[in-house]
This record gives structure tokens, sequence and C-alpha cells, in this order.
């Protein structure tokens, strides 16, 4: 097999798997190899268990409620949406709202990435309390086989007005563990995904940092607050984002964006579950 | 609603509806069990094949699975069907019909004469009474061809869409991506790209430099850039180089809603690109995708079962003459297939089913991290494809898709399965590749300076 050229200038050009070689033949093993590893590390990302107990003790002193979806374990999670949508009967039961009442509700939940909330998750929250003096905030959740819309039965039953969800984001080859934020107004149980706001690709390979997330979520918080809206109708206007490219966009880190639907039009991708 | 009824093993299973007893003749697959309308158990399934083997085919020109009143698919589908084409069928049976696919009897000319004859419906039925090898022995008899700056489709021979994707939509970064695509000799069916950022006039760029790049190089392919046929309509009427109009479609009105297009937009974007007379060798315009578990994603299924109601997207495409149809049948989510034997068993069925409505249907070959699926799966599927007569197939660079975040087929395999299967790639394309020193004959040649064409493209080599 001939040695593939450099041609190192093109391939700066593109985070994708360029060959470049012009004798062609079967891919190099080195190239299969990498593959299979990037493959194994996104797989182990999905079906790893979340570390909840050191994630309670990176949030201290705040406090925090564990709670779990209706999806038993991975393979149901993994099959069946609707479950990890809706909390375990016996946990929404046990929710009431906080005495004094609350502005906002951190849930955080698995999603498809637990190492997305084992290195995100706590830096992004307490950047963004930091963020939030005097507000009222209810004990962050944490669900176990949650997606996104579990956040609308845990910030209705807590009785808070805004909903915030940092969730592990489907792994790609390149990052496998990015984490998303979605957050909604007066959140209940069938909320349309229309009415979120959503900062996605929180992580350190050219993502959002935990401080330039908290920026753009404590933004957008004061924004829904004031306006009393999120979704289509809340823009974001965020200082933070003033000459920097948008999440997504950062050439060399082919960050996933987060699909459901068949359609792969941009307009069609929609939050993971 | 009638009911349909099998005796199995002592037992009678009762099915009240067309739908109910197409969902239970169906592979198991996780979206049916996910809408509650799956085989309660394989003995119920078998039961429901041996009841839909029995079925009049006549039963689908009266018994709808979707209302006739309220959905405008199953009207296209019931208006547009051909008395004349379907005479020879009237008194088939499901069941006769598979015998009939598997004869001798069908052979290309037949398969096309039967085509507008056959409903959606009628051909999904039939797919869940074939066994694999059944659905690759039919499929590969029908030969769909269609034409646009290239011949596609012709028996022999295998296209591919070049995928060069960008998380940034950087054009530079796209073209070196082409560049390793055309090295490795893929792009006849299209160059297509995902779009980042779906605005107009990020896509018109794309679309500028597609353009710019086929007419530097003169080859003999269509460009596409995969955005909502509304904004492609928007860059027609602004001048843009659009060669093919791309959507992606469900099987019902629904579902359609949901990606934001109706029939009437079709039409109207159908119209617009035909007007524009950029194809060469044909006018073949329109590019769709597909894939089972659409509608139930958008919560537009109305009980009727993932394979039935892609079906009859396939319905839908073929009213427009399309250039080009594939299933994206891994990228969907295991919510929908949930390994890589259900990806695999999708694949087929969706290839056969554009087949024999007579669909010029490729396959993105492919999957997601979450999917129980690796690329020994993709080996499979592509192999069984090629032996099925697959009209193209999807590549990006080494698999890996950078915007998307899937892994298709790479382009090293599009070339393996030219050489394993002794396909080749388009007419004209392939008489490009042999002028441009990028054929496939490599040990007579020399090899292709990378760069000199990379300079010639504007790319720092």
């Amino acid at each position: 097999m001939s040695e593939a050229p450099a041609f190192g200038n093109l391939r700066r050009l593109t985070p994708a798997r360029l060959r470049l070689d012009p004798a062609g033949g079967a891919a190099p093993l080195s190239a299969v190899l990498d593959f299979q590893a990037c493959h194994a590390r996104a797989r182990d990302a999905i079906h790893a268990p979340v570390d909840w107990a050191a994630l309670a003790a990176a949030l201290a002193p705040l406090p925090v409620l564990d709670l779990h979806s209706r999806a038993p374990d991975r393979a149901t999670y993994i099959r069946r949406p609707d479950l990890g949508r809706r909390l375990r009967a016996e946990d929404a039961a046990g929710l009431t709202p906080p005495p004094g009442g609350a502005d906002l509700a951190i849930v955080v939940a698995d999603g498809l990435s637990a190492l997305a909330v084992d290195r995100q998750a706590a830096g992004v929250v307490k950047a963004l309390v930091a963020r939030l003096p005097g507000l009222r905030l209810a004990p962050v959740a944490l669900v176990r086989q949650g997606r996104v819309a579990v956040g609308d039965e845990v910030a209705d039953r807590l009785g808070a007005d805004l909903c915030l969800v940092l969730v592990g984001e489907r792994p790609g080859l390149s990052v496998a563990d990015s984490l998303g934020a979605y957050l909604t107004w007066r959140a209940r149980p069938g909320t349309p995904d229309s009415a979120r706001n959503c900062v996605s690709n929180i992580h350190g390979l050219g993502g959002l940092g935990h401080d330039q997330a908290a920026d753009r979520l404590a933004w957008l918080i004061g924004a829904a607050r004031a306006r009393g809206l999120t979704g289509v109708g809340l823009k974001d206007e965020s200082p933070a984002l003033a000459g920097a490219a948008a999440p997504g966009r950062l050439a060399g880190e082919g960050a996933p964006p987060p699909c459901e639907l068949v359609g792969r039009e941009p307009a069609a991708h929609v939050p993971p579950g | 609603m009638p009911s349909y009824s099998a005796l199995l093993g002592g037992e009678r299973y009762r099915f009240d509806g067309l739908a109910p007893l197409l969902a239970a003749a169906t592979p198991e697959r996780s979206g049916d069990q996910l809408a509650g309308i799956a085989a309660e158990s394989e003995a119920q399934r078998v039961a429901a094949r041996m009841a839909l083997a029995d079925l009049p085919l006549a039963e689908f020109l009266t018994e709808t699975v979707v209302p006739y009143e309220t959905d405008e698919v199953t009207r296209l589908i019931l208006d547009s069907h051909d008395a004349a084409a379907f005479a020879p069928f009237a008194a088939m049976t499901v069941g006769e019909l598979r015998d009939w696919l598997l004869s001798d009897a069908a052979e290309a000319r037949s398969l096309a004469r039967a085509a507008p004859g056959l409903t959606p419906e009628m051909v999904a039925a039939v797919s869940k009474l074939m066994r694999n090898q059944d659905l690759i022995a039919a499929a590969r008899k029908a030969e769909v061809v269609t034409a646009f700056r290239n011949t596609l489709g012709q028996k022999g021979r295998i296209a591919t869409r070049l995928q060069p994707n960008h998380p940034a939509d950087d054009l530079k970064g796209i073209a070196a991506a082409v560049l390793d695509g055309l090295l490795q000799g893929t792009g006849d069916a299209v160059i297509g790209i995902n779009p980042a950022t779906d605005n107009i006039a990020n896509c018109t760029a794309i679309l500028q430099a597609l353009d710019g790049l086929r007419l530097d190089f003169g080859i003999p392919t269509q460009s596409c850039v995969l955005t909502h046929v509304t904004n492609t309509l928007e860059i027609i009427e602004a001048g843009g180089p659009v060669d093919l109009v791309f959507q992606s479609v469900a099987g019902t009105e629904a579902a359609n809603a949901g990606f934001g297009v109706t029939l009437s937009v079709l039409a109207e974007a159908h119209a617009a690109a035909r007007g524009l007379n950029r194809g060469t060798v044909g006018r073949n315009v329109m590019y769709f995708e597909t894939g089972q578990g659409a509608p139930l994603s958008a919560d537009a299924h109305h009980g009727v079962d993932q394979q039935t109601l892609e079906a009859r997207a396939y319905g839908v495409a073929r009213a427009f003459d399309p250039l080009l149809v594939n299933t994206v049948v891994g990228f969907i989510g295991p919510e929908y297939l949930y390994d890589g034997k259900q990806i695999i068993r999708a694949g087929l069925e969706d290839h056969f089913c554009g087949k024999i409505l007579g669909l010029p249907m490729g396959v993105d070959v492919c999957y997601t991290n979450h999917v129980e699926a690796d690329q020994d799966d993709m080996d499979t599927l592509m192999t069984l494809l090629a032996a099925a007569g697959v009209n193209f197939v999807i590549c990006v660079p080494g698999s890996d898709d950078v915007m998307l975040s899937y892994q298709s087929l790479a382009f090293e395999d599009a070339a393996w399965l030219r050489r394993t299967f002794g396909l080749r790639p388009a007419p004209e394309f392939e008489d490009w590749l042999a002028r441009t020193g990028l054929g496939e004959e490599r040990g007579l040649r020399a090899l292709p300076d990378l760069g000199q064409l990379a300079r010639r493209m504007g790319l720092p080599a």
C-alpha cells in the first residue's frame, strides 16, 4: 500500500476524515482503528451511567433532588423516548413547591451522554448560579434516564416559572461529551419544543466553555422573565454571542446537531427527546 | 370496517381492519412497538401474514389505511391509480403477487408496465410476505433509468452521492471533501450538501461554489443543496444555479405538514426547476429523501405501520418524476429501527418498494451512535443492496459525516462495490473520470496529480 501524501494544508480545511490518496484501495488500517476508537468512545458515553453522587457532591451546597424517569433502564430508555419524558409516578408525587416559591428549576438529565453530564453539568450550574443573584432557586433535580421534556413535569410540580434542563447530547465521532441546555417558560407536560430556547454544544473541544454558556443562559433567563416567554418568540441577542461563531459552526469540531425527525434540512432539527 | 382472520395452530387470529393487519404482519421493529401496533406474539405475526397472503389486491382500492377525505396522499394514490396497468393483477391476492414477482414473468419491462397499477400499500403488503432474498431477487430485475446531466440506474452500474458536508459550511473545506470524493470516483448521482445553516444567502453561496467547480472541471453531474423546498424556490427566483430541488417527504399529509410541505408546493417547485432547463441528457429534477419512522416522530401515523407509510412516501415521490430518491434508513434512530438487523431489513424493504413502484431508488446505508449497529452491518447492507441493483448510495469522507454526526459509507466502500460486483459509474461520468485520469483502471495510467487538482480548485495544496 502506498503511503498517502500529507497534504496538511488541505486537511486543515475540514474536520472530515479526508484520505487524499490518489492511489485509492482499501482504507489504511490506522484510519480504520481510529474510526473504531471514536465510535467506541461515543458508544461508551451513551451506555455508561452518570456518576450522580459525584455530581451532587460537586453541586454542594446547592440542595439536590434524586429523581428517575419512567424508563427503568438504559435499554428501555433508548427504545422508548416517551418514558424518558415523564417522571416515575412516585417521584412526581413527592415533588412540591419549595416554601417561598421558586423562580427557576434547574434539571440535570443524562440524555444520551453520561460523559457530558459528568464533565460539564456541575461547572455550568455553578457558573450560572453565580450570575443569578436574587433569583429563587428550586433544589437541582437530577433525573436518571431523562430526556429534555422530563423537565416540564419537574418545573410544573415545583411551581417554578422557568425550567432549565441540562442534558447530554447524542455523541458524535468527534465530540462525545457535549452538553445541551434547554430553557422553557411555564413548562408543563405537553409543552412543544418550539417553546424552548436551546444553547447547545457545551464542551471543551472548541464548543462553548462553562462561563460562556452561563453568560448566554443568564441573558436568556433575564430576557425570558422580562418578556414572559421562551421559544421562537425569544431571539438570542446575548452580548456573549457578539463576534463569536455560533455553536455547531466551529470548524474542526463536528458538533452534533440533535435530530429526531428524518428530515435533514436544518429546519427539521428538534431537541433530542 | 372489514375484519380479517387466519387459523394457526388451532387458534383463530382476528385483525380489525387493514392497518392492524399490515402492522401485525410486519417484521419486528422498534417503531411499530413504540406506536403500540406491532404483533403481540410471533405466532400472531405469522397468522397476519397468512391472512394477508389470501387478501385480494383489489381490496386496497376500496379500503384505505388513511382516510381519503382527510389525507391528500391517499387521494393522490387512488386518483392517479392506473386501472389498465392493474388489470393483469386485478384477480390476484397479495400472495399471488409475491409469486409473480419471483417468477420469470416479472422482468424489467413487465415490472415497468406494472408499476403504475400497483399502489404503495399493495407493494408494502407484498414485501411483508417476502424474505430478504426475495426482496433482492425482485428488485434486481427492475430497471429505473433517470437522467439530468448523466444517465442513472442502468443495469450493471451503481452511482454515488458525494456528500461533502462541513460543520461551518466552509467553502474550501467543502471543496477539499469534493476533491477527496472525486479522487475515488464518486459523485455521479449528485454532489449534495446538507447545509449547517439554512438561510438563503448561505445556501446560494454553496450552490454557486459547487456549480463553479462543475463548470471548471466539466463534470457531467448535478449539484444540490439540501435545503427546504421553499428556500430552493426563492433561490430559483433569485437566479441561483439550481440543478435539483430537494425535499424530505413522508407518507401522510400530516407528516408532510411537519416537514412544511404540501403536494402543491412540490408541484410548484417541480415546474420551476424544469423551467430552468439545466439538464443536458434528461429532465428529472427532483431529489427526495424519506425514512421509516418520520410520520411517527411527527405524531402523524394514523395507526399505520412505519413501513407501509414509507411506501406511501414513494407514492408522493413518483408523482414528480424524480432523478433520485433515497431512504436514510439508519439515520432516524433506535426508537424506529433498533439495531443492525432491523436496519438491514428496512433498507432492503425500502429499496424493493421504491423500485417496484418505479422509483430511481438509492439508500443512505447509515447509522447513528445510539443504534446497536456498526460498520460491519453497513458492509452487509451495502453488499445486499449492490446485489439488489441499488441505483445509488451515499458516501462521505471516511464514513464520518462531521456535520450531521452519523456514519454512512466511505468513498472506499463505493470503490469496493464497483470492484467486487463489476459495477460501473454512470456512463457520462465514467467517460469524464477516464479523461481526467481518475478512472478505475489505476494500473494503466499515472496517478492523478493531487496537488495540481487542488490548486485548480483554489485550494492550498
